[in-house]
């Protein structure tokens, strides 16, 4: 199996358990389902956007882990002042 | 005596619990530590097969609770050792049959008779769950290696953080160290840095775990397998002493060859 596995160049059951269990377990560990999660993003984007401007199709947000507890990090790229006027 | 209650459980069914109860058991009190085994899983009770003591039962964890016996009348001594007890669950009433209470009250009355309390805690994460960690002091999460017994663990060890009490260690049981060689089945790295818990036992896969029940005769009774000296070793560990993590270490053909281990 792992022999033919090599030979493929596919990914070892071992690793894709691993994958597959730090995906599911980030959501069962928050209570966050992915849609959950999208929706957390728009109104960020929407909150966000009334105080400055953001390129809102650029926003990325995630859970990530250290340990056993979890972040919520966003990435929200804002728009240059610069390049608002110019427009 | 002012013993330490100490639980195991898993969230999933299968994965060990009443194994590692049985055995753990009987490595501390090898080592001259007075041991209470209590079964947790009312109505599918199994610890007394796998010790082996069906045959001597007269009163149950529900008889010291509901007051028709004391609790030493239920205290069945495993002879093979000096100081080894089972209280059996009942096998005629289901987990409502007590409370979370009811047992953090019979562990206080437990402690004063011993110097370990084992608690063999029931599948799942409803009542008999909430009933078998009620009143310990250590909680220990066993899993297997494989993708649903690891998510399970996960989330019994987020049950007991939410709880706000000691964070859990981990036995790691049936590993099977060939598989994780050829890439086919999760490594201890690889489950340590998925559940982020301390490690206090790894249990390599071994037929004479099914031996050793099929007689019920607990095999750590008999130190000689690999999985017998993996229980030795975490009850060395609960006890205070470093024990490497040596479990998975097979002896090269050389060593072999030399009769040495």
């Amino acid at each position: 199996m792992s022999f033919i596995d090599d030979l493929l160049g596919r990914k070892k059951s071992a690793s894709s358990a691993k994958e597959r269990l730090q995906f599911v377990l980030i959501h069962d560990r928050t209570d966050l389902t992915p849609a959950e999660l999208e929706r957390l993003k728009d109104d960020l984007i929407e909150a966000i956007s009334r105080h400055v401007e953001i390129d809102s199709a650029a926003v990325n947000i995630a859970v990530t882990q250290e340990g056993r507890s979890q972040r919520l990090v966003a990435d929200i790229p804002l728009r240059s002042a610069g390049r608002h006027h110019r427009r | 005596m002012t013993g330490t209650v100490l639980t195991v459980t898993s969230g999933k069914g299968g994965v060990g619990k009443t194994t590692a109860i049985a055995n753990i058991g009987v490595a501390l009190a090898a080592k001259g530590q007075k041991v209470i085994c209590v079964d947790g899983d009312i109505g599918l009770r199994n610890l007394d097969v796998v010790m082996g003591l069906e045959n001597r039962i007269v009163y149950d964890l529900v008889d010291v609770i509901e007051g028709r016996c004391r609790l030493r009348q239920a205290m069945i001594h495993d002879k093979r050792l000096p100081e080894l007890y089972l209280i059996p669950a009942a096998q005629t009433r289901d987990k409502t049959a007590i409370s979370p209470s009811d047992m953090a009250r019979l562990c206080n009355d437990l402690r004063t008779e011993c110097d370990w309390v084992l608690i063999d805690s029931p599948a799942g994460i409803e009542r008999g769950f909430h009933n078998a960690i009620a009143g310990a002091d250590k909680i220990i999460v066993i899993t297997n290696p494989e993708i649903s017994a690891v998510r399970d663990a996960d989330r019994v060890i987020g049950l007991v953080e939410a709880e706000e009490r000691e964070a859990p260690q981990l036995i790691i049981n049936r590993l099977n160290p060939a598989m994780v060689k050829r890439g086919d089945m999760l490594s201890v790295d690889d489950v340590l840095d998925l559940l982020a818990i301390k490690l206090i036992g790894l249990v390599p896969e071994d037929e004479n775990v099914i031996v050793a029940s099929n007689r019920g005769a607990p095999l750590t009774l008999d130190a000689k397998s690999k999985a017998g000296k993996a229980f030795h070793n975490i009850a060395r560990r609960l006890l205070g002493d470093e024990v490497p993590f040596d479990e998975l270490d097979t002896p090269g053909l050389l060593q072999r060859l030399l009769g040495r281990k």
